[in-house]
C-alpha cells in the first residue's frame, strides 16, 4: 500500500523514479488494493534490470485504468475495453519494447473480452495485468463478469446469480503462454510473477485479486480493505500448476493462487516471420529484426 | 520528403477504387493496417495483406472494428503510419476510438467505403449517407477532416493526401468514398516515387524531461516518440498540455477549443474545391465523390440549353467550405446539393446560404448513383 | 466517338469479370481511351447469372453504369435472357453458340455466335472459354485494335498461362474474321 501515502512520505518513496510524483496524491481510496499492485509492478521492473525507457503501460477505463497515469513510463490511458488492441498496435509497431496492459476485470473481460481472447489466441507478446476486485468500481459498484455468485452490487441488490468468468482459465484456453493469479496480499510473489510475465515471450496474464474497500467490501458488509486482506491471508491457497477448471472463485471462499501455466509457443511475430520466410524465402526480411520480438 | 521507391508501383494500372486506395496508402508509407472484413471495403484490406509482407508492413485482421481502430492508434503512437478501412456498421463501431484518436491527436487514416444504411442496409450498393456520421459520429465536440474521391485515380491520390493531412494536423483523417468508386475499375496512373510528396511525422526536438505531449500555447505540437525516455502520458480524458487529466470546465474549454482550432484556423489550407463555369452561373450544383461526376452530363445538357449553371466539386467535404458558399449565396439564384442521401451536407450548405439564395437538395436513399435526369430536373426547377 | 456500353454476362466461374477487365484495360491502358468497369457484387454475383459492364469512350466516362448496351456478350442462356431486352437498337450480340439460344434478331441486332466452349476444350482447358470469346469479340466488333486486346490478355491472365490464353484469343479472333468474311461474301 505504498503509493497510498501523503505527499510528505512520497517524497522519500523508494520507487519515485517509476512514479509520476507530480500526480500524487492519486485518486484511489485508502486500503484499495491498487496501490499495492502498482508497487509490485514497480518492484518487478526494478528486479528485471531492463531499460525503463523501453517499457510502456496501456490502460483502459476504470479505477485500475488510472494506473497508466501514475507510472512514469510511456503510458497510455485509452478507451473502455480497448487497452489490449491499442497495446497490440503499439507492440507491433515497436516490438523492441515491453508493453504492459494494466486494467480491471470489467475492462478486460467484459467490454474488452473479445479483444482479450483474440489477443491471447494470436499470442501477441504483451503482458496483461488484470486487477480483479469483483465489481465495477469507477461507476459506483455494479455487477461485473467476475462478481461471485451471491455477492451484492448496486445492480444485483439481492445478490448475483450469473456465473462469473474464471479469468486464468479463459486466458489459458484462449492461448496465453503464462498465467498466474495472486492476491493483493502476495506482494512479493506478485512482483515475481510480474517480472516473469514481462520476460515471457508471448501473451502473459497475471490476475490480481484485490480489495475494493469502498464498494465491494462495503456493499457486501465485508469490512474494510484490511479485512479483505485478512480474508486473503486466511483463505488463499498456493497451488502452482493447479487444474484451471478447479480454481473458479466462489463468494467468500477459498482463493487458489499460484503460477498455473508457463509454456513455450511461437509469438504472433515469430509465427508471421516463420511463415513468411517459408513462403517468400530470401526476399522476406523478418519483421522487427531477428526473431521479430526481442 | 519523397515516397520510398519500394512502396510505389509506378505506371498505368487498371484498378478498382479499393485497390487504388490500398496503393495510395502503401505509397504514402503506411506500414500498419488493422481491419475487419466488411462489404464493400474489404478489397482494400485484401490488397494490403497481399502487398505488405515484402515491404515490411504488418496487416492484422482484427476481431472487430472496435479493436481495429484502437490498434491503428497504438501503432501510430509506436511510430508507424497506420490505417483501417470499413463500411456501414463497421464505421459505427469505429466511432468510439475515432474519438480517442481525435483526443490523443493521433495521425492515422480511416477509409469508409459507404454503402446504403441504416443498419445492415445495402452492403453491395452505394450510398453517401454517412457524411454526417463522419462529421459528428463520435460523441463530443470536435472537428474532422474528410475527403471524397470521385474515381479510383482520386482514391489513390486522396489517400496520400489524407496521410499527409493526418501528419500535418496530427489527427485521424477520413477518406469518405462509396461502393461505386470502390468497386469501379478505371485507369490509375501511379507516378514515380520522386513525384509523390509526403509529409513526415514531426517529432519534438526537445529532450526528455523538457517536452510534453501537447506543448503549451502550441496549436499543433510535435509528437513525442515512444521508447526514447520521454515517459509521457496521454489520456482520452480531458487533459492539460502535459497530457494529465484535468476534470473541470476550464481545462475542457482549453482542450476542446484547441482540438477544434486545429481545423477551424486552417480551413483555407484544408479546403479543396474544383469549380467549373461558376463565374457567370445563376445556379451552382454542389456535390462530392461519385455524385460530382454523375451531375456533369446534366450540367452539360442544361448549359447547352443556355441555362447558366456551374459546378463545385468538394474534394474536401469536412471542414465545409463555408466561406466560398457564403460568397456564392450572395451572387447566385440557387445552390443545388447533389448527394446520395436525403440532405446531409445540404444542411451545411443551406445554413451557409442563410436565405440569400434558394437551396435545393437533389438526393435519394442510396443504392445507386443519381440518374443525371433527376439532377437536370432539379436544375430546371431552380431556374424557373 | 460516343461511349460504347458493353455488358458481358455468363455464369459464375466462367471468367465474366476478367473478360470485362481485359476489355477495359485494353481500351484505357493500351488504346488511350477511357474505360470504366463495374460489376455486380454480393449474393447476385454468386448466383447463376453474373455480369460485368464496361463503358469505353474517347472522353472521360461520367455516368459509370451501363443502361442500354450496344454490345452484349453472352456466355450463358440465363444471362442472355436476363439482359437481351436491355440491348440498344442497332446493337451487337456476341454469344457462345452451344450455350446461348438467341431468339430472333429484332431491332436490327447483329448476332455473332462462336462455339467457344469447343475451342477451349480442344485447347485442353475449358477455362479459356472467356478468352476465346474475347478474341471473337475483338474480330466482330471494331471497338479497338486487336493488338490492344491481345496485350491486355497477356498482362491480365495468371503468370505462366499467357501462351495458352493468347492461343485461345487468336483462335477466337480468327474464327470471327472468317465469319465476317463469309457473311460479307453471302450478302
Ligand atoms: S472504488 Fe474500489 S477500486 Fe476504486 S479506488 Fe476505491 S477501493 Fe479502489
Amino acid at each position: 500500500m505504498s503509493v497510498e501515502t501523503t505527499k510528505q512520505v512520497s517524497d522519500e518513496h523508494p520507487m519515485e523514479h517509476l512514479l509520476r510524483m507530480d500526480r500524487i496524491p492519486h485518486i484511489w481510496c485508502s486500503t484499495c488494493g491498487l496501490g499495492t499492485t502498482v508497487r509490485a509492478l514497480a518492484e518487478a521492473l526494478e528486479q528485471l534490470e531492463i531499460d525503463h525507457d523501453k517499457v510502456a503501460v496501456v490502460s483502459g477505463i476504470g479505477c485500475t485504468g488510472r494506473v497508466a497515469g501514475y507510472l512514469k513510463l510511456d503510458s497510455f490511458h485509452t478507451t473502455h475495453g480497448r487497452a489490449v488492441p491499442f497495446a497490440m498496435g503499439l507492440h507491433i509497431a515497436r516490438p523492441d519494447m515491453k508493453v504492459i496492459v494494466f486494467s480491471g476485470d470489467g475492462d478486460l473481460v467484459s467490454i474488452g473480452g473479445n479483444h482479450f481472447i483474440h489477443t491471447a489466441r494470436r499470442n501477441i507478446d504483451i503482458t496483461v495485468i488484470c486487477v480483479n476486485n469483483f465489481i465495477y468500481a469507477m461507476t459506483g459498484g455494479q455487477v461485473a463478469p467476475t462478481t461471485p455468485i451471491r455477492a451484492r452490487s448496486k445492480t444485483t441488490p439481492y445478490g448475483n446469480y450469473e456465473t462469473p468468468f474464471n479469468i486464468p482459465l479463459l486466458a489459458a484456453s484462449s492461448g496465453a503462454v503464462y498465467v498466474a493469479r495472486w492476491t493483493a496480499l502476495h506482494v512479493r510473489r506478485m512482483a515475481m510473477s510480474f517480472a516473469e510475465a514481462i520476460s515471457k515471450r508471448g501473451f502473459s496474464l497475471v490476475e490480481v485479486i484485490a480489495p475494493c474497500s469502498t464498494l465491494y467490501a462495503r456493499l457486501n458488509k465485508l469490512g474494510t480493505g484490511l479485512s479483505l486482506m485478512k480474508f486473503y491471508h486466511d483463505n488463499s491457497e498456493i497451488r502452482h500448476g493447479a487444474d484451471l477448471n478447479d480454481i473458479a472463485i466462489d463468494y467468500q471462499s477459498k482463493i487458489v493462487v499460484g503460477k498455473f501455466l508457463d509454456v513455450e509457443k511461437p509469438t504472433y511475430l515469430d509465427a508471421l516471420n516463420h511463415h513468411n520466410a517459408g513462403i517468400f524465402g530470401d526476399k522476406y526480411k523478418p519483421y522487427g529484426g531477428g526473431n521479430g520480438s526481442d | 520528403m519523397k515516397a520510398d521507391p519500394q512502396n510505389v508501383l509506378t505506371g498505368a494500372h487498371y484498378l478498382d477504387g479499393n485497390y487504388a486506395i490500398a496503393e495510395g496508402a502503401i505509397a504514402a508509407g503506411c506500414k500498419f493496417f488493422a481491419g475487419y472484413p466488411i462489404t464493400p471495403s474489404t478489397e482494400i484490406a485484401e490488397r494490403v495483406s497481399r502487398r505488405f509482407p515484402l515491404i515490411g508492413g504488418i496487416f492484422v485482421q482484427m476481431e472487430d472494428e472496435l479493436a481495429s481502430m484502437a490498434a491503428i492508434l497504438g501503432a501510430s503512437w509506436g511510430g508507424k503510419k497506420s490505417m483501417s478501412c470499413t463500411s456501414g456498421p463497421g464505421f459505427s463501431l469505429m466511432m468510439e476510438n475515432f474519438g480517442l484518436g481525435i483526443m490523443l491527436e493521433t495521425p492515422c487514416v480511416l477509409v469508409n467505403v459507404q454503402r446504403g444504411g441504416p443498419s445492415t442496409g445495402l452492403p453491395t450498393l452505394p450510398g453517401q449517407a454517412d457524411m454526417m456520421q463522419a462529421r459528428w459520429g463520435s460523441h463530443g465536440d470536435y472537428e474532422v477532416i474528410a475527403l471524397a474521391p470521385d474515381s479510383p485515380q482520386e482514391g489513390f491520390e486522396l489517400t496520400i493526401h489524407a496521410f499527409n493531412l493526418s501528419e500535418k494536423y496530427r489527427m485521424p483523417v477520413l477518406l469518405m468514398t462509396d461502393e461505386c468508386v470502390g468497386h469501379m475499375t478505371e485507369k490509375v496512373i501511379i507516378p514515380p516515387p520522386e513525384e509523390i510528396e509526403l509529409i513526415e511525422r514531426r517529432y519534438t526536438d526537445k529532450k526528455p524531461g523538457e517536452a510534453w505531449p501537447y506543448q503549451e500555447n502550441e496549436l499543433i505540437s510535435p509528437m513525442l516518440p515512444v521508447g526514447e525516455g520521454y515517459k509521457f502520458h496521454i489520456t482520452g480524458l480531458t487533459h492539460d498540455y502535459r497530457g494529465y487529466p484535468v476534470i473541470n470546465a476550464e481545462a475542457q474549454a482549453e482542450n476542446v477549443d484547441r482540438l477544434m482550432a486545429k481545423v477551424k484556423e486552417n480551413v483555407d489550407d484544408l479546403t479543396w474545391l474544383e469549380e467549373k463555369d461558376v463565374e457567370d452561373a445563376e445556379v451552382v450544383v454542389v456535390s462530392y465523390g461519385i455524385s460530382s461526376r454523375v451531375v456533369q452530363p446534366a450540367i452539360a445538357k442544361a448549359r447547352e440549353e443556355g441555362i447558366k449553371v456551374g459546378q463545385i466539386k468538394m474534394v474536401t467535404v469536412w471542414p465545409f467550405p463555408e466561406k466560398r458558399i457564403r460568397e456564392l449565396a450572395g451572387k447566385v439564384k440557387a445552390l443545388i446539393m447533389v448527394e446520395m442521401n436525403y440532405g446531409q451536407v445540404y444542411l451545411e450548405m443551406d445554413r451557409c446560404a442563410a436565405g440569400r439564395c434558394e437551396t435545393y437538395i437533389c438526393g435519394h436513399a442510396g443504392g445507386t448513383v443519381h440518374d443525371p435526369g433527376s439532377v437536370y430536373s432539379t436544375i430546371k426547377d431552380a431556374v424557373k | 466517338m460516343a461511349a460504347t456500353e458493353i455488358r458481358i454476362t455468363g455464369l459464375g466461374g466462367q471468367g465474366v469479370i476478367l473478360c470485362g477487365y481485359i476489355i477495359g484495360k485494353a481500351a484505357s491502358i493500351y488504346n488511350e481511351q477511357h474505360a470504366t468497369l463495374t460489376q455486380s457484387f454480393g449474393p447476385e454475383a454468386r448466383g447463376s447469372a453474373c455480369s460485368a459492364q464496361v463503358i469505353v469512350s474517347d472522353q472521360r466516362v461520367l455516368y459509370p453504369y451501363v443502361t442500354a448496351p450496344q454490345i452484349l456478350v453472352a456466355m450463358s442462356n440465363d444471362g442472355y435472357k436476363k439482359y437481351k431486352d436491355t440491348l440498344a437498337a442497332e446493337s451487337i450480340l456476341v454469344y457462345e453458340k452451344d450455350l446461348v439460344k438467341p431468339e430472333g434478331g429484332g431491332d436490327g441486332v447483329r448476332m455473332f455466335g462462336i462455339p467457344a466452349t469447343r475451342f477451349a476444350e480442344e485447347l485442353g482447358r475449358k477455362i479459356v472459354l472467356n478468352i476465346v470469346m474475347l478474341g471473337f469479340f475483338g474480330a466482330v466488333t471494331d471497338l479497338m485494335p486487336v493488338e490492344a486486346l491481345r496485350k491486355a490478355v497477356e498482362t491480365s491472365v495468371p503468370a505462366g498461362t499467357e501462351e495458352l490464353n493468347l492461343k485461345a484469343f487468336d483462335e477466337g479472333y480468327e474464327y470471327g474474321v472468317k465469319l465476317l468474311e463469309e457473311s460479307k461474301a453471302s450478302t
